[in-house]
Protein backbone atom coordinates (compact mmCIF):
# COMPACT_ATOMS: atom_id res chain seq x y z
CA UNK A 1 0.00 0.00 0.00
CA UNK A 2 1.11 3.40 -1.11
CA UNK A 3 -0.65 6.70 -1.08
CA UNK A 4 0.06 10.00 -2.85
CA UNK A 5 -0.56 12.77 -0.37
CA UNK A 6 -1.36 15.93 -2.90
CA UNK A 7 0.18 19.13 -2.43
CA UNK A 8 -1.60 22.26 -4.29
CA UNK A 9 -0.48 25.63 -3.41
CA UNK A 10 -1.66 26.49 -0.20
CA UNK A 11 -2.60 23.34 1.12
CA UNK A 12 -1.55 22.71 5.15
CA UNK A 13 -2.38 19.63 6.13
CA UNK A 14 -0.59 17.73 3.78
CA UNK A 15 2.48 17.23 6.31
CA UNK A 16 -0.72 16.28 8.92
CA UNK A 17 -2.17 13.67 6.91
CA UNK A 18 1.56 12.10 5.74
CA UNK A 19 2.20 12.04 9.50
CA UNK A 20 -0.59 9.91 10.21
CA UNK A 21 -0.34 7.62 7.20
CA UNK A 22 3.00 6.96 7.67
CA UNK A 23 4.36 7.42 10.98
CA UNK A 24 0.76 6.22 12.91
CA UNK A 25 -1.16 3.96 10.67
CA UNK A 26 2.19 2.56 8.76
CA UNK A 27 1.12 3.14 5.23
CA UNK A 28 3.95 4.19 2.67
CA UNK A 29 3.20 7.74 1.22
CA UNK A 30 4.62 10.26 -0.73
CA UNK A 31 3.42 13.99 -1.13
CA UNK A 32 2.66 14.63 -4.96
CA UNK A 33 3.16 17.97 -6.41
CA UNK A 34 -0.28 19.29 -8.14
CA UNK A 35 1.18 19.25 -11.46
CA UNK A 36 1.96 15.89 -11.96
CA UNK A 37 -0.50 13.71 -14.14
CA UNK A 38 0.31 10.90 -13.60
CA UNK A 39 -0.36 8.90 -10.51
CA UNK A 40 1.08 5.36 -11.55
CA UNK A 41 2.51 3.23 -8.90
CA UNK A 42 0.25 4.49 -5.64
CA UNK A 43 -2.75 2.43 -4.57
CA UNK A 44 -4.55 5.35 -2.83
CA UNK A 45 -4.90 9.05 -3.34
CA UNK A 46 -5.22 11.66 -0.26
CA UNK A 47 -5.82 15.38 -0.88
CA UNK A 48 -5.49 16.79 2.15
CA UNK A 49 -7.15 20.14 4.06
CA UNK A 50 -6.14 24.01 3.05
CA UNK A 51 -6.03 26.53 1.40
CA UNK A 52 -5.78 25.87 -1.88
CA UNK A 53 -5.66 28.92 -3.70
CA UNK A 54 -6.27 31.34 -1.33
CA UNK A 55 -9.70 30.08 -1.73
CA UNK A 56 -10.39 32.20 -4.70
CA UNK A 57 -13.67 31.83 -6.42
CA UNK A 58 -14.79 29.47 -4.55
CA UNK A 59 -13.19 26.83 -1.86
CA UNK A 60 -11.25 23.81 -4.60
CA UNK A 61 -12.89 26.08 -7.72
CA UNK A 62 -9.14 26.38 -8.76
CA UNK A 63 -7.88 23.30 -7.61
CA UNK A 64 -10.14 21.77 -9.44
CA UNK A 65 -8.43 22.42 -12.79
CA UNK A 66 -4.62 21.75 -11.76
CA UNK A 67 -3.09 19.02 -13.92
CA UNK A 68 -3.23 16.22 -11.09
CA UNK A 69 -6.66 16.45 -11.13
CA UNK A 70 -7.15 14.52 -14.41
CA UNK A 71 -4.93 11.57 -12.80
CA UNK A 72 -7.25 11.79 -9.94
CA UNK A 73 -10.65 11.68 -12.00
CA UNK A 74 -8.58 8.38 -13.93
CA UNK A 75 -7.31 6.94 -10.89
CA UNK A 76 -11.25 7.23 -9.33
CA UNK A 77 -12.56 6.17 -12.44
CA UNK A 78 -10.28 2.72 -12.16
CA UNK A 79 -12.14 2.42 -8.93
CA UNK A 80 -8.62 3.57 -7.12
CA UNK A 81 -9.34 4.84 -3.22
CA UNK A 82 -9.51 8.47 -3.37
CA UNK A 83 -10.32 10.71 0.17
CA UNK A 84 -10.46 14.15 0.09
CA UNK A 85 -10.29 15.86 3.47
CA UNK A 86 -12.15 19.43 4.48
CA UNK A 87 -10.71 21.61 1.33
CA UNK A 88 -9.93 18.22 -0.08
CA UNK A 89 -13.63 17.59 -0.22
CA UNK A 90 -14.38 20.37 -1.41
CA UNK A 91 -12.46 20.05 -4.63
CA UNK A 92 -13.78 16.63 -5.47
CA UNK A 93 -16.95 18.81 -5.23
CA UNK A 94 -16.11 21.25 -7.45
CA UNK A 95 -14.31 18.50 -9.80
CA UNK A 96 -17.66 16.69 -10.08
CA UNK A 97 -16.15 13.48 -8.50
CA UNK A 98 -19.00 13.36 -5.63
CA UNK A 99 -22.70 15.51 -5.28
CA UNK A 100 -23.44 18.74 -4.00
CA UNK A 101 -21.54 22.21 -2.85
CA UNK A 102 -20.32 23.63 0.25
CA UNK A 103 -21.76 26.83 0.64
CA UNK A 104 -20.66 29.17 4.26
CA UNK A 105 -21.56 28.16 7.40
CA UNK A 106 -25.17 28.76 8.67
CA UNK A 107 -23.58 30.50 11.64
CA UNK A 108 -21.40 32.76 9.45
CA UNK A 109 -18.42 31.71 11.60
CA UNK A 110 -15.20 29.51 11.11
CA UNK A 111 -15.83 26.36 13.37
CA UNK A 112 -13.16 25.08 14.95
CA UNK A 113 -13.77 21.80 17.20
CA UNK A 114 -14.31 18.85 18.46
CA UNK A 115 -17.07 16.88 16.71
CA UNK A 116 -18.93 13.86 16.66
CA UNK A 117 -19.69 11.80 13.22
CA UNK A 118 -21.43 8.95 13.09
CA UNK A 119 -20.16 6.17 10.52
CA UNK A 120 -23.22 5.29 8.07
CA UNK A 121 -21.52 2.82 6.03
CA UNK A 122 -18.87 0.28 6.14
CA UNK A 123 -18.77 -0.16 2.42
CA UNK A 124 -15.96 2.48 1.60
CA UNK A 125 -12.10 1.43 1.79
CA UNK A 126 -11.89 4.24 4.34
CA UNK A 127 -14.67 2.60 6.37
CA UNK A 128 -14.01 -1.05 6.36
CA UNK A 129 -14.11 -2.29 9.90
CA UNK A 130 -15.70 0.34 11.22
CA UNK A 131 -19.63 -1.14 11.84
CA UNK A 132 -22.44 1.57 11.18
CA UNK A 133 -23.32 3.81 14.11
CA UNK A 134 -20.02 3.96 15.37
CA UNK A 135 -19.54 7.11 16.99
CA UNK A 136 -16.39 9.10 16.34
CA UNK A 137 -14.80 12.14 17.41
CA UNK A 138 -13.27 14.41 15.21
CA UNK A 139 -12.18 17.93 14.88
CA UNK A 140 -13.76 19.99 12.10
CA UNK A 141 -12.15 24.17 11.18
CA UNK A 142 -13.90 25.46 8.33
CA UNK A 143 -15.97 28.22 7.43
CA UNK A 144 -17.32 26.44 4.16
CA UNK A 145 -18.25 23.38 5.02
CA UNK A 146 -22.01 23.39 5.09
CA UNK A 147 -23.07 20.63 2.24
CA UNK A 148 -25.90 21.75 -0.10
CA UNK A 149 -27.28 19.17 -2.70
CA UNK A 150 -31.01 19.46 -3.98
CA UNK A 151 -33.76 17.04 -2.18
CA UNK A 152 -33.69 14.71 -5.26
CA UNK A 153 -29.51 14.37 -5.10
CA UNK A 154 -29.81 14.43 -1.25
CA UNK A 155 -32.72 11.36 -1.29
CA UNK A 156 -30.80 9.47 -3.77
CA UNK A 157 -27.65 9.70 -1.66
CA UNK A 158 -29.31 8.27 0.93
CA UNK A 159 -30.98 5.55 -1.35
CA UNK A 160 -27.53 4.39 -2.94
CA UNK A 161 -26.04 4.50 0.85
CA UNK A 162 -23.73 7.62 -0.26
CA UNK A 163 -24.01 8.90 3.27
CA UNK A 164 -21.07 7.67 4.93
CA UNK A 165 -20.60 10.10 8.26
CA UNK A 166 -23.15 12.41 9.75
CA UNK A 167 -22.92 14.96 12.44
CA UNK A 168 -24.34 13.75 15.81
CA UNK A 169 -24.14 14.22 19.50
CA UNK A 170 -21.92 11.67 21.65
CA UNK A 171 -25.01 9.10 21.98
CA UNK A 172 -25.00 8.97 17.90
CA UNK A 173 -28.16 10.68 17.47
CA UNK A 174 -28.23 13.16 14.87
CA UNK A 175 -29.60 15.96 15.94
CA UNK A 176 -29.75 19.81 14.98
CA UNK A 177 -27.92 21.29 17.91
CA UNK A 178 -24.47 18.56 16.94
CA UNK A 179 -24.87 20.01 13.20
CA UNK A 180 -21.71 22.41 13.32
CA UNK A 181 -22.13 24.51 9.96
CA UNK A 182 -26.04 23.64 9.26
CA UNK A 183 -25.62 20.88 6.83
CA UNK A 184 -27.90 19.23 4.76
CA UNK A 185 -29.18 15.93 6.88
CA UNK A 186 -26.59 16.75 9.49
CA UNK A 187 -24.12 15.31 6.16
CA UNK A 188 -20.50 15.41 7.02
CA UNK A 189 -18.90 13.01 4.45
CA UNK A 190 -20.35 11.04 1.71
CA UNK A 191 -19.16 8.66 -1.53
CA UNK A 192 -19.40 8.41 -5.07
CA UNK A 193 -21.98 5.43 -5.92
CA UNK A 194 -19.51 3.13 -6.51
CA UNK A 195 -18.24 3.98 -2.80
CA UNK A 196 -14.38 4.16 -3.63
CA UNK A 197 -14.56 7.99 -3.69
CA UNK A 198 -14.89 9.67 -0.57
CA UNK A 199 -15.53 13.33 1.09
CA UNK A 200 -15.48 14.39 4.58
CA UNK A 201 -14.85 17.55 6.12
CA UNK A 202 -13.78 16.52 10.12
CA UNK A 203 -9.79 15.70 10.24
CA UNK A 204 -9.16 12.07 11.04
CA UNK A 205 -5.43 13.10 10.55
CA UNK A 206 -5.75 15.52 13.25
CA UNK A 207 -6.93 12.77 15.62
CA UNK A 208 -4.71 9.90 14.68
CA UNK A 209 -3.25 9.43 18.21
CA UNK A 210 -4.33 9.83 21.71
CA UNK A 211 -2.21 12.64 22.81
CA UNK A 212 -4.23 14.91 20.59
CA UNK A 213 -7.57 14.34 22.49
CA UNK A 214 -8.68 11.38 20.22
CA UNK A 215 -7.29 8.46 18.29
CA UNK A 216 -10.38 7.83 16.49
CA UNK A 217 -8.87 9.24 13.10
CA UNK A 218 -6.57 6.61 12.51
CA UNK A 219 -9.40 3.80 12.22
CA UNK A 220 -10.41 5.67 8.81
CA UNK A 221 -5.86 5.41 7.88
CA UNK A 222 -6.39 1.90 9.72
CA UNK A 223 -9.14 0.46 7.07
CA UNK A 224 -6.72 1.86 4.34
CA UNK A 225 -3.93 0.10 5.70
CA UNK A 226 -6.02 -3.01 6.00
CA UNK A 227 -7.11 -3.19 2.50
CA UNK A 228 -5.05 -5.48 0.25
CA UNK A 229 -2.71 -3.96 -2.43
CA UNK A 230 -4.70 -4.17 -5.90
CA UNK A 231 -8.04 -5.57 -4.37
CA UNK A 232 -10.62 -3.22 -6.24
CA UNK A 233 -12.36 -0.72 -4.00
CA UNK B 1 -14.71 45.12 -24.85
CA UNK B 2 -16.28 44.85 -21.92
CA UNK B 3 -18.55 42.45 -20.23
CA UNK B 4 -20.26 42.18 -16.59
CA UNK B 5 -20.76 39.08 -15.45
CA UNK B 6 -22.86 38.23 -12.04
CA UNK B 7 -23.42 35.15 -9.87
CA UNK B 8 -25.79 34.89 -7.39
CA UNK B 9 -27.02 31.98 -5.56
CA UNK B 10 -29.82 30.19 -6.64
CA UNK B 11 -33.15 31.06 -4.99
CA UNK B 12 -33.75 28.02 -2.28
CA UNK B 13 -30.20 28.07 -1.19
CA UNK B 14 -29.61 29.55 1.79
CA UNK B 15 -27.44 32.74 1.72
CA UNK B 16 -26.80 33.37 5.39
CA UNK B 17 -24.30 36.50 4.63
CA UNK B 18 -27.30 38.29 2.87
CA UNK B 19 -29.49 37.16 6.07
CA UNK B 20 -27.18 38.78 8.46
CA UNK B 21 -27.29 41.66 6.14
CA UNK B 22 -30.92 42.33 6.61
CA UNK B 23 -30.85 42.18 9.85
CA UNK B 24 -28.28 44.74 10.21
CA UNK B 25 -29.98 46.99 8.19
CA UNK B 26 -32.81 46.72 10.36
CA UNK B 27 -30.75 47.46 13.04
CA UNK B 28 -29.75 50.94 11.37
CA UNK B 29 -33.64 51.72 11.04
CA UNK B 30 -33.55 50.90 7.18
CA UNK B 31 -36.59 49.70 7.33
CA UNK B 32 -38.64 47.62 4.98
CA UNK B 33 -35.62 45.27 3.22
CA UNK B 34 -38.07 42.23 3.16
CA UNK B 35 -34.53 39.61 1.53
CA UNK B 36 -30.77 40.70 0.63
CA UNK B 37 -29.19 37.89 -1.62
CA UNK B 38 -24.92 38.77 -1.83
CA UNK B 39 -23.71 37.81 -4.92
CA UNK B 40 -20.28 38.36 -7.13
CA UNK B 41 -19.74 40.85 -9.83
CA UNK B 42 -16.90 40.11 -12.50
CA UNK B 43 -15.77 42.63 -15.09
CA UNK B 44 -14.39 40.88 -18.35
CA UNK B 45 -12.43 42.50 -20.97
CA UNK B 46 -12.55 40.84 -23.94
CA UNK B 47 -10.73 41.20 -27.35
CA UNK B 48 -12.89 42.50 -29.97
CA UNK B 49 -15.29 39.90 -31.16
CA UNK B 50 -19.07 39.07 -32.60
CA UNK B 51 -21.26 39.79 -29.20
CA UNK B 52 -22.66 36.45 -29.81
CA UNK B 53 -19.19 34.69 -30.02
CA UNK B 54 -18.24 36.72 -26.79
CA UNK B 55 -21.52 35.37 -25.33
CA UNK B 56 -20.86 31.65 -26.03
CA UNK B 57 -16.95 32.12 -24.38
CA UNK B 58 -18.47 33.85 -21.43
CA UNK B 59 -21.06 31.29 -21.04
CA UNK B 60 -18.65 28.09 -21.64
CA UNK B 61 -16.37 30.20 -18.56
CA UNK B 62 -19.30 30.82 -15.96
CA UNK B 63 -20.41 27.23 -17.10
CA UNK B 64 -17.00 25.56 -16.26
CA UNK B 65 -14.99 27.78 -13.40
CA UNK B 66 -16.65 31.09 -12.44
CA UNK B 67 -20.26 29.72 -11.45
CA UNK B 68 -21.13 26.37 -9.39
CA UNK B 69 -24.36 25.64 -11.04
CA UNK B 70 -25.06 23.51 -7.97
CA UNK B 71 -25.79 26.49 -6.13
CA UNK B 72 -25.48 29.62 -7.97
CA UNK B 73 -26.75 31.33 -11.42
CA UNK B 74 -25.17 33.72 -13.63
CA UNK B 75 -26.31 36.08 -16.13
CA UNK B 76 -23.78 38.08 -18.50
CA UNK B 77 -24.02 41.29 -19.85
CA UNK B 78 -21.88 42.17 -23.20
CA UNK B 79 -20.93 45.57 -23.66
CA UNK B 80 -19.55 48.48 -21.93
CA UNK B 81 -19.93 52.31 -22.31
CA UNK B 82 -21.91 53.44 -25.71
CA UNK B 83 -21.80 48.92 -26.58
CA UNK B 84 -25.08 47.28 -26.24
CA UNK B 85 -25.32 43.54 -26.17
Amino acid sequence: MKAAVLVFPGSNCDHDAYYALKHVAGIDAEFVWHKASSLDGFDAVVIPGGFTYGDYLRTGAMAKLSPVMGAVRRFADAGGPVIGICNGFQILLEAGLLPGAMIVNESLRFVCDHVHVRTETERTPFTRGIPEGTVLKIPVAHYQGNYFADEATLDALEARGQVVFRYCDPDGDATRESNPNGSARNIAGICNERGNVVGMMPHPERCAEEVLGSADGKRIFDAMAARRRGRSA
Amino acid sequence: MKAKIYVTLKRGVLDPQGKAIRTSLAHLGIDGVQDVRVGKFMEVTLSEMDAGEARRRLDEACRRLLANTVIEEYRIEIGGPGETG
